[in-house]
């Protein structure tokens, strides 16, 4: 039986962020990229609650975890308005096209 | 009557004329019958100022009454001591008599203009220039300092030049009062230096106090010279005022004006204002400058008298009559005949004053004619002018029983004593050769206008006696030429009240080292017990009591003869004066021609004025223009190349500076993709470079 340490998660964790970074940079699509934010927020959560638990820190990982996955409920939420006005303005949500910021 | 209820009564007097003078400018061209007020005003004035005389004359005969005020007070300034300067007015006997001349001939002048007037369209203006100048004479009289006496004699000289100018519509009339106020203003100039010399030695403009300076021994730079160059200076001021040699040129031009302005003011009293001044100034006119004062004197009563004797204007002749008369007070100061010098200014004013009133109303009735050899016959057509006319004329001629004659005498009497005692005769010999001369123009003035046949036929049958308003002041005149006004004994003027108790020769201020021999007070102090009836000193009395008879023989048979040469060669023809003229003709043309003064004076002066004038336009057209127009060019040519500079090296540095920026705008743009996954790329990889640096 291999003896799961803080690392483990902590790598579990950076994986999970890699990942959601790699998502974000490489989508074309918003929503795919708002998925790519989610891996993120949820890479940090991992690490919360393993800090959390490995740590003596008592129950403010768990808490600092809640708060984020609210967050990121209320994030997702704005984020959604967010592409739905871009759609509205560019009848897209395809980020590449979507470059007007540079003007 | 009290000293303050005089004094506010002589203010009164004063100002009573300025308020007719401004309500009639203001309102005189919506009220048309306004000159009645200023006209009534006259009259308040003179029977205001009879009453001041009377008082000022019987109650307080030897005082002098001043009432002054501190205008200005400087305060004490470093190097120049405190500087007060007073105003205020002195009433002695002297300024009382004057200020009932003045308003006795400024008011039948106001009458008299009633009817020469009529129909002018300025009617009222005139009424209130005739007012200002009223008011500035009287100011002249009354004053009691340097400075009011020169602020007045300004006044006088500005409605001298409205009222000679008042028919502007005539080139000659306004070219006439310009000449007037220029050549008065170039005597001013002395004056006013004489003033402030006064005034820089004494730090006061008053004259009583000066006086004391200069009898306590202060003397103008600490030299009798000092003294007499003030006193010349301020001569200067009378030279020009009183129209005496050589600026008396601006007189006979200043007959344009109307006919009783040129009585008021050319005649009786302004002219009359520089002989006022120099009687004022007296006790500080050293020796020397009573010399200079007494040439001048002479010069101005002879050159006229020669001049008036061809005139053919009427005015003409009695404009030099007045300069030359002036000139008889002048010399009459300049020898130390003081009172006879008031005297005659008095008397002048009067008799002056009716001979112009007079040839006004010849003019008048001829419609605007003044050349004598147009007329003729008017006697018959004007008796009431011709019979005062002769009254004045026999005055200005010095004719036993008038007032003329009691002055002109006493001022003979003073040349022959002052001739025997410092052996300068020749003012003597002119006073009896101008007598003779002014009895000779006189009459014949008199026979080309009133005797003989009308020449002008047409306008003699227009002629016609002028009316009351007019012939009312020509009458009172006449009669004020009479003897008996003066001195009840028509052969000596010191028997009447004016001479023997009212007028007396003032104390001399000026140091007994820089008087005439006769005029110094030891020889006084010898006759302690007869020092009432001694002027100046024993001798001097003596040698006048000498003079009186055969003066007053000489003049009077000068005179008679100078008529009958008048009578020969104008009203029998004995000899035609044509012919005489022709005869002599050099002495004829330099008189007729007025000894060519204002053509010396024009190629003089006024060429010369206007040829510098010529060199310094050039000056300022070719040097300084050329100076400001270089300097324009250079600053245009500078402004050129500054411009270039900016253009090319200023703004090259700012668009360089520009473009550079640009430049490395073009190289970061590249960053800005306005793609949100590039920028996040960029985040990922910072924070990654970040923490290997900081790890």
């Amino acid at each position: 039986m291999i003896n799961i340490t803080l690392y483990h998660y902590l790598i579990v964790s950076s994986v999970l962020f890699c990942l959601g970074i790699f998502g974000v940079i490489t989508r074309k699509n918003a929503i795919m990229v708002l998925m790519g934010i989610e891996l993120i927020l949820n890479a940090a959560n991992i690490n919360f609650v393993a800090f959390a638990r490995y740590g003596n820190f008592g129950n403010s990982g768990q808490l600092a975890a809640l708060f984020v996955i609210i967050l990121a409920a209320a994030e997702a939420a704005i984020a959604m308005a967010i592409v739905l006005n871009i759609y509205k303005t560019f009848t897209n949500i395809n980020i590449d096209e979507i470059d007007t910021l540079k003007d | 009557m009290t000293e303050s209820v005089l004094i506010k009564l002589a203010l009164l007097i004063l100002f009573l004329p300025l308020i007719g003078f401004i309500v009639t400018l203001l309102f005189g061209k919506r009220i048309k019958w306004l000159y009645w007020f200023e006209n009534s005003i006259l009259i308040l004035a003179f029977l205001l100022s009879a009453v001041l005389a009377y008082f000022k004359l019987t109650h307080f005969t030897d005082q002098t009454l001043i009432s002054e005020f501190e205008w200005i007070n400087l305060g004490s300034i470093p190097f120049v001591k405190s500087i007060i300067i007073d105003l205020g007015i002195m009433l002695d006997n002297i300024t009382v008599l004057m200020i009932l001349t003045v308003n006795i001939v400024s008011l039948l002048v106001h009458i008299f203009s009633v009817g020469y007037m009529k129909g002018d369209k300025r009617y009222n203006r005139y009424f209130s220039y005739l007012g200002i100048f009223t008011f500035s004479m009287l100011g002249i009289v009354l004053t009691h300092n340097l400075l009011m006496m020169y602020v007045f004699w300004e006044l006088v000289g500005l409605s001298s030049y409205l009222l000679i100018g008042f028919w502007y519509e005539k080139k000659t009339a306004s070219d006439a009062a310009k000449k007037a106020f220029i050549v008065n203003r170039i005597g001013d100039i002395g004056m006013f230096l004489g003033i402030l010399t006064l005034f820089l030695t004494y730090n006061t403009f008053s004259f009583d106090k000066i006086f004391y300076q200069i009898s306590t021994g202060n003397l103008p730079f600490g030299t009798e010279f000092g003294l007499t160059v003030a006193g010349v200076l301020l001569f200067c001021g009378a030279i020009g005022k009183s129209a005496q040699f050589p600026l008396h040129v601006w007189l006979p031009d200043a007959m344009e004006g109307p006919t009783p302005v040129s009585a008021l003011i050319h005649a009786a009293t302004m002219v009359a204002a520089g002989v006022y001044f120099m009687i004022r100034v007296f006790p500080i006119l050293s020796g020397d400058a009573l010399l200079v004062i007494a040439t001048i004197g002479a010069l101005s009563a002879f050159i006229p008298a020669t001049i008036a004797v061809t005139q053919n204007d009427i005015k003409k002749v009695l404009a030099y009559s007045t300069i030359s008369q002036l000139g008889y007070m002048i010399m009459a100061i300049g020898v130390g005949a003081y009172t006879f010098a008031f005297f005659h200014l008095v008397t002048h004013a009067f008799f002056k004053a009716g001979l112009f009133l007079g040839s006004g109303s010849v003019i008048h009735s001829m419609h605007h004619e003044q050349d004598m050899t147009k007329m003729g016959g008017l006697r018959k057509k004007m008796p009431l002018t011709y019979i005062t006319f002769l009254v004045a004329s026999l005055a200005l001629s010095g004719i036993p029983f008038t007032s003329g004659f009691l002055s002109k005498d006493g001022i003979l009497a003073g040349t022959f004593a002052f001739g025997s005692l410092t052996g300068y005769w020749y003012f003597a010999a002119v006073g009896f050769i101008v007598a003779f001369l002014t009895a000779f123009y006189m009459f014949r003035a008199i026979i080309m206008t009133f005797h003989g046949k009308p020449k002008n036929k047409e306008k003699f049958e227009h002629a016609k006696e002028s009316s009351f308003v007019m012939a009312m002041p020509l009458v009172v005149l006449s009669a004020l030429s009479l003897f008996f006004w003066y001195s009840l004994n028509p052969f000596n003027p010191n028997e009447g009240k004016l001479l023997s108790s009212w007028i007396k020769t003032p104390e001399i201020s000026v140091p007994q080292s820089a008087r005439y021999e006769f005029m110094k007070t030891d020889d006084k102090i010898i006759n302690k017990e007869n020092l009432e009836e001694v002027t100046y000193s024993n001798s001097y009395t003596e040698a006048i009591h000498h003079a009186h008879y055969p003066t007053l023989f000489t003049s009077a048979s000068l005179a008679l003869l100078g008529i009958l040469f008048a009578f020969i060669f104008y009203q029998w023809k004995v000899f035609d004066p044509n012919k005489f003229a022709e005869k002599l003709k050099p002495i004829y043309l330099l008189s007729f021609n007025k000894w060519y003064f204002d053509e010396i004076y024009y190629a003089s002066f006024v060429a010369g004025t206007i040829g510098l004038s010529k060199i310094i336009s050039m000056f300022d057209n070719k040097f300084i223009d050329g100076i400001v127009n270089g300097s324009a060019l250079f600053t245009k040519n500078f402004s050129a190349f500054t411009g270039k500079f900016d253009n090319v090296v200023v703004d090259g540095l700012v668009n360089m500076m520009a473009y550079i920026s640009g430049m490395f705008g073009l190289f970061f743009r590249r960053f800005q993709t306005g793609k949100v996954q590039t920028y996040i790329l960029f985040v990922v990889f910072s924070l990654i470079i970040l923490l290997y640096i900081f790890r």
